[in-house]
């Protein structure tokens, strides 16, 4: 990489070029005397001299470790940016991260690095400290600010919690492997097991993928660089096949990969739309096929697969893992807490409600801080058909469906409605919902409860809104964390709301 | 030979070390001699005021079956309105900060004061242990929320809405989940404990 940059800002000295060759063409012996090159490489001395640290830098550099960088997927563009080390920490330009999306406007006045987004919203950063300043309100970086170059630089860590100030909506940082997500922009998969002989290995994927298949001993894997691919419930899902015992999630350095694993060769093939890759084993004749995938079209647009709504949502269900970032809601454990648990849920409830052609939103798909009106804000302005919080809890057993216990009173004024009874006119579908989810629960055995709370942003939601509180259905708590258990609640909620589409879906 | 103001010197400083010995061991005595501080008290709140008792109801909170069950108690209630609720919610706390309680509150739970405005607004002030010490969970908040709010709403007529505050000010939920920003409507809450009532 370092080689062809070398290499590369050499050519672009153009004419000078030859020029800077002729001198690095000559030499000085001891006694002052110009060389020639031939004379040069006469002398073995000299000429190991010259020779043994491009040798050396011919060695090493391509050993060296490669340049972090952090792959940035977002609606208007997918870009990738360098990542620089500061301090032990991993920092990124931030003007270089909103640039892509949106006008921006930087300018240092000496003491503070002021940025401008879309003239809309500034934010003030001060060299060498944590304060910051977005839109007359302060917020803490992790690490200082600094300024490089007239560069601001932010810590990545800063960003799940910075960007939305500027964006105005959800963004979610995989911090280990340098991946951004602004928006609901994840590609999520399902993998199931199809076909007894030979067993065939079938992946959905949400969004047309195109990754780079390579395949050795034991394993075939698919590498996503461009897609913003997203972890399953479990990073590794096994299928009880001995052919096709495994497949592993992983992330690296801005992408993604997906190993499955067998004990025989394996080959891929994909559909038209790039939307499902088949994995089976190879017949000997076939054994050399050239595995490529087909480019994919255009994405499609986002509305509600599998069969005519009414009404045409972007995204018909808002998931909420509730709790998140400092917010640690109920501590389960000592080494467990329910947003952790959420996060799990919503995962598997994403999956489910998707598998039945129900497009998703995904409020928090990682340790980020939401507050409850931004919550409530996301979801109004999506004009999702239902909104699904998720919560857990070490205390009772089973299920339990909220719907909001609405506040004293309101104050709508004409067509302006109260932002703390702004449910009130979606309740008796919110209710109607919650009655299905419970029935689907109890035709499962489930134990179950319908229930109003004082749960916000439930009363702020200008559409079916309700709340799922899962419990252990024993005294193992541990069950929480189970993934058959997690896929028995959400595969129950999905059912009920793929049941209630239409009803959902009407006009309201 | 040792220079005059040098001896001086030492003379001073040992002087001061030997009297500061003695003042230190002096007031070590007199902290010995002070009686020591209770701990805090955790103990379980009683009702306060004595007289005539009257039948109330109060509705208590079971974890177990996450229900919310109406329990007779024969209470002092004085005659004011404010002073009623107050020692409602005294007699409430007293079984749950007692040991065979069926909703656990942390120790050093309590209630403040409770202020009745009209018309129909009641405000309960809860003291920041009583938050703080709380478990977090929707519906072991929920409970808590409804058995405070029904058992004023049953016994003392005409509250229409109620406010929560921790210690005299407004927070945004007591452990996580159970919203105290807004006003609680009576009439609902009165419906979600008809929901909470066990099954038979």
């Amino acid at each position: 990489m370092r080689w062809n940059n070398l290499r590369s800002t050499w050519w672009k000295s153009g004419a000078s070029a030859p020029r800077k060759a002729s001198k690095i063409g000559t030499g000085f012996c001891p006694g002052g005397r110009i060389l020639r090159p031939q004379q040069i490489f006469q002398r073995p001395a000299i000429s190991l001299i010259i020779s043994a640290p491009i040798l050396l830098a011919a060695i090493l550099l391509p050993a060296a470790a490669p340049d972090k960088h952090l792959s940035v997927y977002s609606t208007a563009a997918n870009y990738s940016l360098p990542v620089v080390q500061r301090d032990r920490r991993d920092y990124v330009g931030l003007l270089e991260v909103l640039e892509p999306l949106g006008k921006v406007t930087a300018k240092f006045d000496g003491q503070r690095w002021r940025l401008r987004y879309n003239n809309r919203v500034e934010g003030d950063f001060f060299v060498g400290k944590t304060r910051v300043r977005v839109q007359g309100h302060d917020a803490e970086l992790p690490a200082r600010f600094l300024l490089e170059n007239d560069r601001g630089l932010v810590p990545v860590s800063s960003l799940a919690s910075l960007l939305p100030r500027f964006l105005g909506g959800p963004v979610t940082v995989h911090e280990d492997s340098d991946r951004l997500f602004i928006g609901s922009i994840a590609t999520h998969f399902t993998a199931s097991l199809a076909g007894d002989n030979p067993p065939k290995l079938v992946f959905h994927f949400t969004t047309p993928v195109n990754p780079m298949v390579s395949t050795e001993p034991g394993a075939l894997r698919m590498t996503f660089n461009r897609e913003p691919l997203v972890a399953p419930a479990l990073p590794t899902l096994t299928f009880g096949s001995k052919v096709i015992p495994s497949a592993t999630y992983a992330e690296t350095n801005g992408g993604a990969a997906i190993t499955v694993s067998s004990p025989v060769p394996l080959i891929a093939s994909f559909s038209a739309d790039g939307r499902t890759a088949t994995i089976s084993p190879t017949s000997p004749a076939s054994a050399q096929t050239v595995v490529a995938p087909p480019t994919p079209p255009a994405p499609a647009s986002s509305s509600v697969a599998g069969g005519p709504s009414p009404v045409s949502h972007r995204y018909f269900a808002v998931i909420d893992a509730s709790h998140g970032g400092d917010d640690r809601g109920e501590t389960l454990s000592p080494t467990l807490f329910e947003k952790d648990v959420t996060i799990a849920l919503a995962r598997s409830l994403r999956q489910e409600l998707e598998s039945r052609g129900i497009t998703v939103l995904d409020l928090r798909d990682s340790d980020a801080t939401l507050s409850l009106d931004q919550r409530a804000y996301l979801t109004n302005t999506n004009r999702a058909a239902v909104y699904i919080a998720l919560h857990a809890t070490a205390g009772g057993h089973g299920v339990r469906v909220y719907t909001a216990l609405m506040p004293y009173g309101g104050d709508d004024r004409g067509p302006f409605h109260s932002w703390t009874t702004s449910q009130q006119a979606h309740l008796s579908l919110s209710q109607s919902a919650a009655a299905d989810i419970v029935n689907e629960f109890q035709k499962r055995q489930i134990p179950v409860r319908a229930l109003t709370a004082p749960l916000r942003p439930l009363n702020n939601v200008t559409t079916a809104a309700l709340a799922v509180e899962v419990a252990p259905q024993g005294s193992d708590l541990m069950q929480l964390t189970a993934p058959d258990y997690q896929q028995l609640v959400t595969s129950a909620v999905a059912t009920a709301i793929a049941a209630d589409r239409d009803r959902l879906g009407a006009p309201q | 030979m040792i220079p005059r103001h040098l001896f001086i010197g030492v003379v001073v400083l040992l002087v001061a070390v030997l009297g500061m010995s003695i003042y230190a061991w002096h007031m070590r005595g007199r902290v010995a001699a002070i009686p020591a501080q209770p701990a805090a008290d955790t103990r379980a709140l009683v009702p306060t005021f004595t007289g005539p008792t009257e039948r109330a109801t109060l509705f208590v909170a079971f974890d177990e079956d996450g229900s919310l069950r109406p329990r007779s108690a024969q209470i002092s209630l004085p005659s004011g309105r404010q002073q009623r609720a107050e020692e409602l919610l005294s007699a409430l706390l007293t079984i749950y900060l007692d040991k065979t309680s069926p909703h656990t509150l942390s120790p050093g739970a309590d209630v403040r004061s409770v202020f009745l405005v009209d018309p129909g607004v009641a405000v309960i002030d809860l003291n920041s242990a009583f938050a703080d010490g709380h478990r977090s969970g929707v519906l072991v908040e929920d409970l808590t929320v409804t058995s405070l709010i029904h058992t004023l709403s049953a016994n003392i007529p005409g509250i229409l809405k109620v406010k929560i505050l921790v210690d005299g000010k407004e927070r945004e939920t007591l452990a996580g989940h159970a919203d105290l920003t807004g006003f609680y409507d009576v009439t609902a809450v009165n419906q979600l404990s008809t929901q909470l009532q066990p099954v038979q």
